[in-house]
């Protein structure tokens, strides 16, 4: 199915929607479709589920950051394959900067995690994700590393965890909790 | 022969606790199975038989921080990892030591990046740097023999608090 037939196959179920083919070095087997940010959710409801189209599988979704070049910076990247037709596609998604994302998860569940991954690393919102936290980077920290004007070389203090204190009352009381528990035998 | 041709009339030396209770602790001293990159590959092979470290009596790696004595950072330390590397640091019974294992783990090695600690000294206390990017089975094994050194040479009731100062 080349992307002149995926742009007719989107058209009769996606309403208003305008679709982009672009070139790649592969987009011979991979065709690649840029759509717009707004139609993106209902686009890839349309690839999952319509007749003929039944992209079932969702093998990838990352991101590239094309700042200071391209306005808006972001172009966001998911790979669907339809296993029992044998086809692939790539949609690229233009986001800027604050501007928050449809997440794709109610669709595909599998793309949880490379959503988080994606929003960790590049800082991109994804509405609609049931749980959107850092993969990669501990919890605390602050920016987005894979940013192009995010500081590589960071010099930054490693940061541990603060030691369990506990008290001579308590560490002799969780003893003795431990001795009723399990008894020794003599 | 041996030792026993050697030995005085009467079958007594005398000699210090201290020297005694050192060599026990420098004539066993068993690693923590801790390995965080490509170094942890040579620290294997050093463990294995063709390096074969239990010459010098290291070689029983303890699944537990609990039974260990020595640290060895194989690999670079991720600022992610740092807090469960201090953990176990902490969790191991005195006396204990660590050595810092290739490039990475002792200055960030060629990761001088965010994700890195530049020097896992900044986590733990080392006692022995080895260099090399991996070292080789060799280089930890001398690393190790280096460390039996120190220990040693060091004082038997010496507390963290001492080691770090």
């Amino acid at each position: 199915m080349s992307a002149a037939d995926l742009i007719a196959a989107l058209g009769a179920v996606v309403p208003g929607a305008e679709y982009e083919a672009l070139e790649a070095v592969d987009s011979d087997v991979t065709p690649v479709l840029l759509v717009p940010a707004a139609h993106l959710f209902e686009t890839c409801r349309a690839l999952q589920s319509a007749p003929g189209l039944e992209f079932r599988a969702f093998s990838d979704v990352t991101a590239t950051d094309y700042y200071p070049q391209r306005e808006p910076r972001f172009e966001i990247v998911y790979h669907l394959v339809s296993p029992h037709r044998r086809a692939r596609v790539r949609l690229k998604v233009r986001v800027g900067k604050d501007e928050p994302m449809a997440s794709v998860t109610p669709i595909w569940a599998g793309a949880a995690w490379m959503e988080r991954e994606v929003y960790d690393l590049f800082g991109i919102v994804f509405e609609g994700h049931p749980d959107l936290r850092r993969l990669m980077m501990p919890d605390d920290w602050e920016g987005h590393p894979l940013r192009k004007d995010y500081p590589v070389q960071l010099r930054k203090d490693a940061t541990t965890y603060m030691p369990l204190q506990v008290s001579e009352e308590e560490f002799r009381a969780n003893l003795e909790r431990d001795r009723q528990i399990r008894p020794r035998p003599h | 022969m041996g030792l026993e041709t050697d030995l005085p009339e009467i079958p007594v030396i005398t000699t210090t606790l201290e020297s005694v209770v050192q060599w026990a602790r420098r004539s066993a001293i068993w690693p923590v199975t801790f390995g965080l990159a490509c170094c942890a590959i040579e620290m294997m092979a050093m463990a294995a038989s063709r390096y074969d470290i239990s010459r010098f009596g290291a070689e029983v790696f303890r699944g537990s921080p609990r039974q260990s004595d020595l640290m060895i950072i194989a690999g670079r330390l991720s600022r992610k990892m740092a807090p469960s590397l201090r953990r176990i640091y902490d969790q191991m019974p005195e006396p204990k030591w660590v050595i810092s294992m290739g490039a990475c783990a002792s200055c960030g090695g060629v990761f001088d990046n965010y994700a890195i600690v530049q020097g896992s000294d900044q986590v733990v206390p080392i006692d022995v740097y080895i260099p090399g990017c991996p070292p080789r089975p060799e280089s930890v094994i001398y690393g190790i023999v280096q460390l039996q050194k120190k220990i040693a040479a060091s004082k038997m009731d010496q507390t963290p608090k001492a080691r770090i100062a």
